[in-house]
């Protein structure tokens, strides 16, 4: 199978993108500044990300939809408000996360933004579910930019007057050249920035807006150091079939109102874990020193058991320093808890810590 | 007279008399963009030419660094430990790695002199 290109595609290139295949995608894993200075770009300015390859379902309906849909996702969605946000997953009957996501109330249905290697696979089973009853679209005409950084709300109201006004987790229409854009105030590096819809057809001139007005490309390998500074999950590594939203240590994102009927896929399981705890839960793991502990390493308490793994594990720009996120039996998950990690053989000592490791700075918005 | 040469696992090799002066080259250093982390052999350890003299690492994948040549590590350089990227910033010179008092000589003879390695970073890179 050919690799996809995203509508961005030119516009890495002449950028001097350098390109790693990812679900299928030719995606730019970083540019000429490297990972480290867009890293921090990021943090201090302003970074635009390609992330296109990600999935964009629509799926229109009224009251029925939302009562279909509450049947799969933990949320209140009768009371989620016009053009608001939600992170989410879909669970399988034994609640382990199939995908995660974000589900935004739009006029006359959802917005839905998939994992770029789940989205086909979740269409299948969305479709399947929801017996084909609504009108579905996985949205391949249309890419996804993210603007992440302390200078993005500035450089974005230029180019899209009115965006600065939106609240963190909600979105609105909004228009660039005649165009339909559906903006978002969202991202997945711990900064205030916006996630951006926008007609393939018009994504390379509006990015390239974006970078007049001082804004700068950022690949995927800052984009994977930010979200894990900031302790946000990504998916194949820290969350998968086998891990459930509350091992994920998520249950922040399950409705209170959805526990007490208990009417979801994986509802059962998630209940019951509520209720009598978990026997693993995810954490984040801060090393001694510069030693950097990456997905699969083993760890151990002080008795040298093992109990635990890595999921998520690099070098923090802004941390200066390593940071890690994994899975660890329920005991040892209290913060400041000392462990040891075995990187290339040798036992090193780690300590359990609370995330994010970077401070995010969302913005609320005016009201 | 010193001679530099350079492996094909991408290390440089400076001798003068029998202590050799090892790192990586500037080549390596672009193929595996911002180095986050290094780790040397300790001083006093014997090394084998091919084998394992340590590691860095970029925000994406740990790499092994290899020694060129045989012999006992008589000095490491920690200004690349606690700061790794002067390994991006001076690859080939004040960010060295580690130094050997070599046991064998005739093993320099096996390594490229500097246009050999232009080349085969060229060819091997394309």
């Amino acid at each position: 199978m050919d690799t996809k290109k995203t509508s961005l595609y030119q516009l890495h290139k002449d950028c001097n993108a350098k390109f790693v295949e990812f679900a299928g995608y030719q995606m730019p894993i970083q540019y000429s500044a490297g990972i480290v200075e867009e890293h921090k770009f990021t943090r201090n300015h302003s970074g635009i990300f390609d992330v296109s390859h990600m999935g964009q379902l629509f799926v229109y309906g009224g009251e029925d939809l939302i009562e279909d849909f509450e049947k799969i996702f933990p949320l209140d969605l009768k009371n989620l408000k016009l053009n608001h946000s939600k992170y989410s997953f879909l669970m399988d009957k034994d609640a382990g996360i199939q995908d995660d996501l974000i589900i935004t109330k739009i006029d006359g249905g959802f917005l839905i933004i998939l994992n770029a290697a789940c989205k086909d696979n979740d269409f299948k089973i969305l479709k399947e579910f929801l017996d084909e009853k609504y009108k579905m679209i996985l949205d391949g005409n249309r890419s996804l930019i993210a603007i992440q950084g302390p200078k993005s709300s500035p450089i974005l109201n230029e180019v899209v007057d009115g965006v600065k006004d939106l609240n963190f987790m909600s979105g609105n229409w909004f228009s660039f050249e005649n165009q339909k854009l559906y903006i978002t105030r969202s991202g997945y590096t711990g900064e205030d920035g916006f996630e951006i819809s926008i007609p393939n057809s018009f994504a390379d001139k509006f990015t390239r807006e974006l970078i007049n007005k001082g804004s700068k490309l950022v690949g995927l390998g800052a984009r994977d150091t930010l979200r894990l500074e900031a302790g946000l999950c990504l998916y194949g590594h820290d969350l998968d079939k086998d891990k459930t939203p509350v091992e994920a240590n998520l249950k922040w994102a399950i409705s209170k109102e959805r526990i007490t009927k208990g009417d979801f896929i994986g509802s059962d399981i998630i209940i019951k874990q509520l209720n009598n705890g978990v026997s693993k839960i995810r954490v984040g793991i801060k090393p001694e020193g510069r030693i950097i502990a990456r997905e699969k390493t083993k760890i151990f308490n002080q008795l040298d058991v093992h109990i635990g793994e890595i999921t998520s594990g690099t070098f923090g720009p802004s941390v200066n320093g390593p940071v890690a996120m994994g899975y660890v039996e329920n005991e040892f998950s209290k913060k400041n808890t000392k462990v040891f990690l075995e990187v290339r053989g040798k036992k090193h000592a780690a300590s359990i810590c609370s995330l994010p490791f970077y401070k995010k700075s969302y913005v609320k918005g005016a009201n | 007279m010193s001679e530099v040469k350079y492996s094909k696992e991408h290390e440089w090799i400076k001798l003068e008399g029998d202590i050799a002066t090892i790192g990586i080259t500037k080549h390596a250093t672009e193929m595996l963009g911002d180095i986050v982390f290094a780790e040397l052999p300790e001083k006093g350890t014997s090394v084998e030419k091919d084998g394992t003299a340590g590691v860095v690492e970029s925000t994406k994948a740990a790499s092994d660094v290899y020694t060129p040549v045989s012999g006992e590590v008589v000095d490491t350089n920690q200004a690349i430990v606690d700061d790794p990227s002067k390994i991006n910033q001076d690859p080939e010179n004040s960010a060295w790695f580690f130094k050997l008092k070599i046991k064998d000589p005739s093993e320099m003879s096996t390594l490229m002199n500097k246009d050999d390695y232009d080349k085969f970073a060229k060819e091997t890179s394309a």
